[in-house]
Parts: structure tokens; sequence; C-alpha cells
């Protein structure tokens, strides 16, 4: 058999699906493809499939966020590992806030009903085709998604923690321009 | 006139509430059982009842402090978790570890293992009905508390170690505590066995009790002791050994039937095999340092920080969250008590996360539970959720 290498799996993959394979790059040795939506779900079961790489688990699949990266904010990453091969790879799907529809990959494995929830969850990506999206973790009536990056950690109505002199700034953590003159060095 | 014609459509099934705070299953979990009679015909998990939105909290604490954040996931065996995270920062600074400290994690994670195991075993001896030996094995998770208590202070949470290795090197009764401990468990865990592995009540309580064949496990994201007792020899030690793992020899035992009783014996083979790691880590400790040398990552000694200028700036750059760390992504995979823990991390160069992503192996082999347990009686249940081993902590994040 063919070794399975970083380069021989992208050679394959643009081979194949060509122009969906948007870029790829190896950050500390791991092999990551940035490819289009429309043709994640063949790629996964190509990648699934295919008697050479077999890539039969899915590590796990999780969501990010980038709100300055116009026309792709929301991200999808799968983690994909070929035992036969012991081989690990990332593909990773972005998309535009406004147009959150992304296939589901449950149709390949069962276990990804539930990473897909969490995703939806967190993020609001719909995943269209999946079998039974709802909340998992937090409350049902949840009406907003809370790993978004506007949304701040703490509630910033609170008034009584400042801590802008430890280095944390507005978007991170507690919006401090709300408040003008209520800055205090921490009592000792 | 009604006339009477497929009774069976008619049958009336029950609802039955198990959970979210019942006894038997060992922590928070609710799942709504439909019943007919004493067999389960369809169930339905609730999970998230422990949620503490660890994900979103580590996108903004510096790098220090999402160790406790991965204590409070699987906490009965928090020094993998903490070393886990560790490993995962080390990846992506590119520091190099001292072989030293490399077999002292070795050491505590295994010892983690195996309190993690003897939890997991004992409980499926309680919900079998076997209480003694459940009472007698857990002094000597105590005795592997104690020795985390002497290397970092805390016994459950324990926040062990830093990047780049421990805070400090083990001291003489560190190491006669390991010993001991060893000892006992050694002597101990013989008689647990004695007692229940070749038991024909527990055999025939165990043997075909939620089993689950290879093939779905795969399906399902099954990692660890579950999927290796379905037959899978995957263990992350072995495929992408982390710490020096492929310096020691040692075996991954497989089960056939996937049930509760090869979930059993894969656990106390593996606790076997971790007394042997164990081993041959002590006999074999290199000498050196216990420590990386990378003082932007490594919080230095307290006496340093109160008498040398440099251990005090960086102290206060690390616990301020000030140093530069690479841009990137890495993913960072350990084997934890329940399978592949893994950290997907992405860093903007700040000083914080900018996303972290948890691999929770409960979380993700959960959602086979209604599948496994369906067609089942309602106490086949309870003792598939204990095999499982299933911690609320781990699967709610």
């Amino acid at each position: 058999m063919a070794e399975v290498t970083n380069a021989s799996v992208l050679a394959t993959l643009q081979e194949k699906f060509g122009d969906a394979i948007e870029h790829a790059y190896e950050p500390y040795g791991m092999l990551t493809a940035f490819v289009k939506r429309e043709q994640i779900i063949d790629i996964l079961r190509f990648l699934k499939e295919d008697s050479t790489i077999q890539m039969n688990f899915l590590t796990s699949l999780c969501g990010i966020h980038y709100p300055n990266n116009e026309g792709k904010e929301l991200g999808v990453i799968y983690h994909l590992h070929s035992f036969t091969n012991n081989f690990r790879m990332r593909l990773e799907v972005f998309f535009p806030a406004a147009d959150v529809d992304m296939p589901t990959a449950t149709v390949l494995w069962p276990t990804a009903n539930w990473m897909e929830r969490e995703t939806f969850e967190f993020y609001g990506i719909n995943f269209v085709g999946h079998p039974d999206l709802r909340i998992i973790l937090n409350v049902e009536d949840m009406d907003y998604h809370p790993l978004l990056k506007q949304y701040p950690l703490e509630d910033d109505t609170r008034t009584d923690k400042d801590d802008r002199y430890f280095g944390r700034d507005d978007n991170k953590g507690v919006h401090f321009d709300k408040f003008p003159g209520k800055a205090q060095l921490p009592n000792k | 006139m009604q006339q009477y014609t497929d009774i069976e459509e008619e049958k009336e099934y029950n609802t039955l509430n198990l959970g979210p705070t019942h006894p038997a299953t060992h922590g928070i979990f609710q799942n709504v059982l439909k019943m007919d009679g004493e067999i389960i015909v369809s169930s339905e998990p609730t999970i998230g009842y422990i949620h503490r939105a660890f994900e979103k909290i580590a996108e903004h604490r510096p790098y220090y402090q999402i160790t406790p954040l991965t204590d409070r996931m699987n906490y009965c065996s928090s020094p993998i978790n903490n070393m886990g995270w560790h490993m995962t920062m080390e990846k992506l600074i590119g520091a190099e570890i001292p072989k030293r400290a490399q077999y002292m994690r070795i050491i505590i994670m295994e010892l983690a293992r195996i309190a993690d195991h003897i939890v997991c075993n004992s409980v499926i001896g309680v919900d079998t009905g076997a209480l003694t030996g459940f009472t007698y094995v857990w002094q000597d998770r105590e005795k592997i508390y104690e020795v985390y208590e002497e290397i970092c202070g805390a016994r459950l949470t324990t926040n062990i170690g830093r990047i780049g290795g421990f805070e400090r090197d083990f001291n003489k009764t560190t190491w006669e505590k390991i010993n001991d401990a060893l000892n006992s468990i050694e002597k101990r865990w013989a008689e647990f066995e004695r007692l229940l592995s070749r038991n024909r009540i527990f055999m025939d309580r165990c043997i075909g009790c939620g089993p689950i064949t290879a093939e779905k496990a795969l399906g399902y994201g099954f990692t660890g002791p579950n999927l290796r007792a379905a037959g899978v020899d995957y263990d992350v030690r072995v495929m992408s050994p982390y710490s020096s793992y492929e310096d020691f020899d040692f075996t991954i035992p497989v089960g056939t039937n996937g049930d509760t009783y090869d979930r059993f014996m894969v656990r106390n083979t593996e606790i076997w095999e971790s007394i042997k790691i164990i081993r041959q880590a002590m006999n074999n400790l290199p000498e050196g340092n216990y420590h990386a040398d990378i003082p932007e990552f490594y919080l230095p000694q307290k006496d340093d920080v109160y008498t040398k200028m440099e251990a005090l700036i960086y102290h206060f750059k690390i616990v301020m969250g000030e140093t530069d760390v690479p841009k990137g992504e890495v993913y960072h995979c350990v084997e934890g008590g329940n399978g592949e823990l893994g950290f997907y991390l992405v860093s903007d160069g700040g000083r914080t996360p900018y996303r972290l992503h948890f691999r929770r192996p409960c979380f993700i082999y959960y959602q086979a539970y209604p599948e496994m347990i369906k067609g089942a009686m309602l106490s086949d249940a309870i003792l598939t959720m204990s095999s499982m081993n299933v911690i609320a902590g781990e699967l709610d994040a």
C-alpha cells in the first residue's frame, strides 16, 4: 500500500476536487485544507471511503468565529483520523455569518450528531439535514449563541470590576469605555 | 359497536424519569425512558446540568489560568487533563521537555489512570450489588491522592505541574508514597479481581449487558477502554506517543463483545499495565532537570521571585499573561481515563487563546447510550452507564 503523507493526500484531493480545495498548509505537521462549503460532504465521504486514505474516524468537529474576516466570519473545523494509516488531518470550511447553512456530517458518522448540536448551540450554525438540531448544553430557550465573539464573557452592566490596568482591552472581557470615570486602581 | 382489532397497537407505555439526581446514576444525568414493563423501549438523554462554559471562559483567561478549568472536566483523573493542556501549550511554543520531566509526568498520568479505573470498576461492582470491593479499593485511590498531595498540595482538582514540567522535583517522601501506593494496589487489586472477575453471579450479570459492535463504536467516536472493549486496539499512547511513551514496554488489552464485562476486564488489565509502566519509569528515571528551560512560560520558584530581578519580572509577566505566544493552530491529544482527550487551540498571539476546543471523550460517546440500552432492562441501563464511565464534568464541560 502506498504510504499516506500530507503531500500525497493533498495531491489526491486537488486532483479529485480541484478548485474546492482553496488552499492548504501544515501547521505543526498536520495537513490543514480549507475547502468550499458545497463540497465538504463529498470530500469527507471520499476521504472516508477511499481505499488508500481510509479516514474512518471523525475525531472532532467544532466552530470558530472571526467577526472581522468579512464574508468568511464563521467556520467549521473537522479533525479526521485514519486508524489504519495513523494519519490525521484537518478540514476547515468558512462562510459568511449571514448565510449559516452547512451540510450535516451525520450522514457519514453518527458521532457528528452531538458535535453539530454543540456547534449549533455555540455559533448558530444551521446543519441542514441534521436529524435533531436542538440546543444541547444550555437551557432550551436560550435565544443567542454564546461563543460568538460579540458576546462578552461577563455581564457588561457590571460596574464593580475594572481591570484595564491588567492589560485587558475592549474586545476581551469587560467594555470599559462604557463607564468613563469609574476606573479605580484595585483595592489593596 | 366498537370492534377490537389489534391489541398491540393500543399497548400503553410508561414514561419514567431517570434522573437528573438519581443516586444510581453517579452524577447529574437525566434520561426520559419509555418503558414497556421493565423493558426500555427508547430513551432521551438530557445533558448540560453542570455546563460551565469552559470554552468561552478559556477565551478570556491567560494560559496558566486554563489549567484549573481542565481539572474540572474528568475530575477522576485531573492530572491527565492538566498535563494534556500543558503539553498542548508546549507544542504551540515549541518547548523541549527534559526526559526526566517526561518520565515524571508519565508516573503521575498512569497513577491518575489507575485512580480513574479504580473508581469505574469498583462502581460497576456496587451497581451489581457487590459493595465490599468498592470500600476496599478506595483505600488505594486514597494513597494515589496522597501522592498528588505531596507534589502539588491538592487532591481532586490538582492543577498539577507547569507549562514546561513540574513545579518541583519529587522529594523522598513522594517516591516512598508512590512505591507504597503501587505495592498496596498490586496486592489489593489482585484480591478485587479474585472477588469479581470469575464470579459466576457477576459474570451472568455483566456479560451481554450494554454491548456495542466495533463498527458502531467507531461510528459513534468511541475511544479509550470502551472502544478497546469492542475490539479496536486504538490507544493514543501507542498511535501518537507523547511524553516519551515510546520508551516503554506495555500491552494494550482489547475485548471482543464491547459489553459491560469486557469494559470491566479491559480496565482491570490496564491497571496492571499502568503499574508496569510506572515501575519502568521509576527504574529508568533519567538524571536531569524537572522542567524545561523556558523562563518566559515556566513559573519561577517562589524563592527566586523574592530575591532575583529576572524571576520577579517573568513571574509578573506570566501571571499577568504578558508573554507573547506564537500565532497558530495546534491539536494535541492524550489518552485520558476515558479515551482521546484532545485540545484544539487557535492562538492569535494574544494573551488568551482565540479559540480552545476540548475534545471530551465522554461527550462524544454518551450519545450512543440510548442505542446501547434499547431493549434492555432498567437495571441494565444503570450498569451500562457506570461501565461506560460517563463523568458529568467532562460530559458537560
